[in-house]
């Protein structure tokens, strides 16, 4: 039989010069999507194929590599991703924002600000922020062509219309540069101004559909919006039950089945950080009374 | 007549070096106007300074039609090194190529001859390597744009001359463009097409 | 006190080994051996040959018993170890009119040269549970004839030889043959990159697709000119060698739907053509594969392309079951960041919807 035997980073060269050639012009060109030819990978489409690729085409054993999804280090997906390079790449790995050089993530930028020494690589399902309105990619092609997106704008203020908002929370589309309207994968829209004149460099990588796109660091990030109606991020008005944050992201924890929430990071790597530094939620005053008062 | 076996070699190590010489052409091209050095070393054929084989070694292969100019197309040991190490096919018709080598600035043919893209596939664009006197003395020039926080100094002693002039026509085509590299022995710096510069004199 | 979720790491590590271990089943029970799923269950091995990409009977096997007999999963392992095999180059194209067939029917002749070889085929049994199959089956001995050396001539070509079909597209001498896995797809597509993403394709989207065209979605006159299984060699010329070498047989099925005439003013009426071909023996794959190309060659052909079947984008971008069960299964993976934001906005709708329509309803009750 033939035993498989795998490169470093899973991927072959020549798979590799591929990719990092569209990266590269991705970088020339902020927000237009570059097809690329996508290879199968050990994990299906969906899962992440376009960040993990993106990532195995840069990634060397001096960088230190962190994967989140949902804002987590601890999530299945993020585990598994963060393991295969582990293996394959034998990089240093790491859950702190801080020292990573390279970041992979599902849904979410991390809350501590990024610096001009990382790359944030998402993971994108549909990159095409037009495809909803537009299904073939004939016709969204030649939109972007022509910088033609008044569908969008149509889109968005039929929102208005009708719910008196922009009913779009998550992955809300925003114009690069001045120029191409960009899908910012599904992020919460919390997340977006992030993405605007950010240190690092963002890569972003859609498997399945085909296609890699970047946002150079420094380069302007403008969510869509209208003067009577300007953009705003939406948080849960809370702080968070472990940390005390109020300006971080949060996840909605349901406690019971009579109505219990409680409100705590999404950013976990946050979260602990903030907690190490002393600060304290509603829920995370006494943990070792409760501990020992479970054996009692 | 140099045979292969009289080539100089390719990388020692061809994955490490291929994603550290690529980390640096990327930082690059996200920064443009900061010089990266190109750490791995690996030998360069006549004309070519191995910051320029380094690149090579890394992006071309048989999927990327290569455009020399004279300098570089009259010296077989270049052809044969890339046709060796890489197997890049070289075109004479520059507005199909992925890549062009110019060691000679001075006679940099006009822009519009080489791959613009469209405006649908803009990143169907030739990337022009110019090797060039140096990228830490000479004039100075101001950058602006996409990747630069606020404005880039640059010092460098380039040809041709009227580089940056030239290189004006990207801002009426933009999105289709002409993205720029250029290297002085193992230190880069990159101009992509949203780059604009504005001559400081010396 | 609230405990984040941890232990991800050691549930996945446990989730391998019940995989493991479900995949074995009973102990008791003798395991499967690749021989046994190759030479029994050899139709899905030919599926996984097929939609996998990859000519290897024993890795399908090993894939197929890995998959625990998920044809689907079984595909996509295939697919990723193919991924990363180094690409020597093209073969010569195969040719199948000297293909030595076990099986070959037509359905547009009477008789054929050659002659209609039934071979070993499902149709014309009878669809009843067997139970003498249950254990310990000896098969009667079939009767085998010396192996014809007659001729058997592809019918399209005979038609072919009359101008009664239209001549099969020529591609242009050393023009290169597209391959959508090493190169990202664009659209419009050539027929080169159709019949492969064709041939990769989920059989049955391509069955439903084909049977959509049967019953008026895209009617395009299908006749089977021939079907025909059985094994062809395979021939690469390698550059330094100068001449093609003989890499060795395998198994295919072809199938050449004759269709639709069409013709103009300038050019004499004549049948168009349909075109499948699949690993193994996959009679029902390659048919829909016939139906589904011809009713893609719409733009080509000069006709209205209406119907699902005949929408090259639509076609293409759906027919790859590894890309539709990725993504349809990643539903499964969290998604609470997103729902959260979609959670806030609805709330925020809702109150104030209550908000306007508040008063409404206390004047309603008033009155």
């Amino acid at each position: 039989m033939n035993a498989p035997a795998y490169n470093f980073a899973y991927l072959d060269e020549q798979t590799k010069r591929m990719i990092r050639r569209a990266i590269l012009k991705a970088i020339a060109i902020p927000g237009y999507q570059v097809p690329f030819a996508s290879r199968e990978m050990p994990m299906p489409y969906g899962w992440g194929t376009g960040g993990v690729q993106v990532t195995a085409a840069i990634l060397g054993p001096q960088d230190v590599l962190k994967v989140i999804d949902q804002g987590s280090d601890d999530t299945t997906n993020a585990i598994s991703i963060r393991k295969f390079f582990a293996k394959t790449a034998g990089v240093a790995t790491t859950t702190a924002t801080d020292e990573a050089t390279v970041i992979q993530t599902r849904h979410r930028i991390p809350e501590t600000a990024l610096h001009a020494n990382q790359v944030l690589v998402y993971q994108v399902p549909i990159p095409e922020p037009l495809r909803f309105l537009e299904p073939r990619e004939t016709e969204t092609r030649r939109m972007h062509a022509l910088a033609e997106y008044g569908l969008m704008h149509v889109k968005l203020y039929e929102d208005i219309a009708r719910f008196g908002h922009i009913a779009t929370a998550y992955a809300y589309p925003v114009k690069v540069n001045a120029r191409y309207v960009m899908d910012p994968s599904p992020t919460p829209k919390f997340d977006n101004p992030k993405m605007d004149n950010c240190p690092a460099l963002q890569l972003f990588g859609a498997g399945r559909e085909k296609r890699i796109y970047a946002i150079p660091p420094y380069t302007q990030v403008v969510s869509l919006d209208f003067e009577d109606h300007p953009f705003e991020p939406y948080r849960f008005n809370a702080p968070c039950a472990l940390c005390g944050a109020e300006n971080s992201y949060l996840d909605e924890i349901v406690t019971d089945d009579k109505g219990g929430r409680m409100f705590v990071c999404s950013d976990t790597d946050y979260c602990e950080g903030r907690q190490a530094a002393g600060h304290h939620g509603s829920l995370s005053a006494a943990p070792y009374k409760e501990k020992a008062g479970s054996h009692g | 007549m140099t045979t292969i076996a009289e080539l100089p070699p390719g990388f020692a190590d061809k994955v490490l070096s291929a994603q550290s010489t690529f980390r640096s052409v990327m930082d690059a091209m996200a920064r443009p106007g900061s010089v990266q050095r190109i750490v791995p070393m690996a030998g360069a054929p006549g004309v070519m300074m191995r910051g320029t084989a380094a690149i090579a070694l890394t992006l071309f292969d048989h999927d990327t039609p290569l455009w020399l100019d004279a300098r570089m197309a009259e010296s077989s040991d270049v052809t044969k090194w890339l046709k060796f190490h890489t197997g890049a096919p070289v075109v004479q018709d520059s507005s199909v190529a992925s890549f062009a080598l110019i060691s000679d600035g001075g006679a940099l043919p006009a822009l519009e001859r080489f791959a613009l893209g469209t405006s649908e596939y803009p990143d169907r664009s030739t990337t022009v390597i110019i090797q060039v006197d140096s990228l830490s003395s000479g004039r100075s020039f101001e950058l602006r744009g996409p990747g630069i926080d606020g404005v880039a100094a640059l010092h460098a002693s380039i040809k041709p001359f009227d580089l940056f002039e030239r290189l004006r026509m990207n801002e009426a085509l933009f999105p289709r463009g002409i993205d720029v590299v250029l290297v002085a022995d193992d230190a880069v710096v990159a101009i992509p097409r949203t780059t604009r510069v504005v001559s400081k004199g010396s | 006190m609230y405990v984040a979720v941890k232990g991800g790491e050691r549930a996945i590590e446990n989730a391998h080994r019940l995989l493991a271990n479900a995949r074995r089943g009973d102990q008791s029970v003798t395991e499967v051996t690749l021989d046994q799923i190759s030479e029994q269950l050899g139709l899905a091995v030919d599926r996984v040959m097929s939609e996998g990409s990859l000519y290897d009977r024993e890795l399908a096997a090993l894939a197929i018993k890995q998959a625990r007999g998920d044809l689907i999963e079984a595909i996509f392992l295939v697919r990723a170890f193919r991924a990363t095999l180094p690409r020597f180059g093209t073969s010569e194209p195969v040719d199948t009119g000297a293909m030595r067939v076990q099986r070959r029917v037509s359905a547009t002749f009477k008789d054929i040269p050659g002659g209609q070889i039934l071979g070993p085929t499902f149709d014309y049994t009878h669809r009843l549970l067997d139970p003498s199959l249950a254990e310990g089956f000896v098969p009667e001995v079939p009767a085998a004839a010396e192996a014809s050396t007659a001729p058997t001539p592809r019918v399209t070509d005979i038609l072919g030889r009359d101008g009664l079909i239209e001549s099969s597209p020529e591609a242009e001498d050393g023009a290169a043959v597209g391959d959508l896995t090493r190169e990202p797809l664009n659209f419009p597509a050539d027929r080169d990159l159709r019949l492969q993403n064709l041939a990769r394709g989920d059989e049955g989207f391509l069955l439903a697709m084909g049977y959509s065209t049967q019953r008026g979605y895209g009617r395009n006159h299908p006749f089977v000119g021939e079907i025909r299984f059985g094994e062809v060699e395979v021939e690469f010329a390698a550059e330094d060698v100068g001449f093609a070498v003989p890499l060795g047989a395998i198994e295919l099925t072809e199938c050449q739907m004759v269709n639709q005439f069409k013709g103009s003013a300038t050019e004499a009426p004549c049948f168009t053509r349909g075109y499948g071909l699949a690993f193994g023996q996959s009679e029902r794959k390659t048919m829909s594969m016939a139906l589904v190309d011809r009713a893609l060659r719409a733009r080509e052909l000069g006709e209205e392309a209406l119907a699902p079947a005949q929408d090259e984008e639509f076609v293409m971008s759906h027919s790859d079951n590894v890309q539709a069960t990725g993504f349809v299964e990643h539903l499964k993976l969290p998604h609470y960041v997103d729902f959260q934001s979609e959670l806030g906005l609805l709330r925020k709708l809702r109150q104030e919807f209550a908000e306007a329509n508040a008063p409404d309803a206390m004047k309603e009750a008033a009155e």
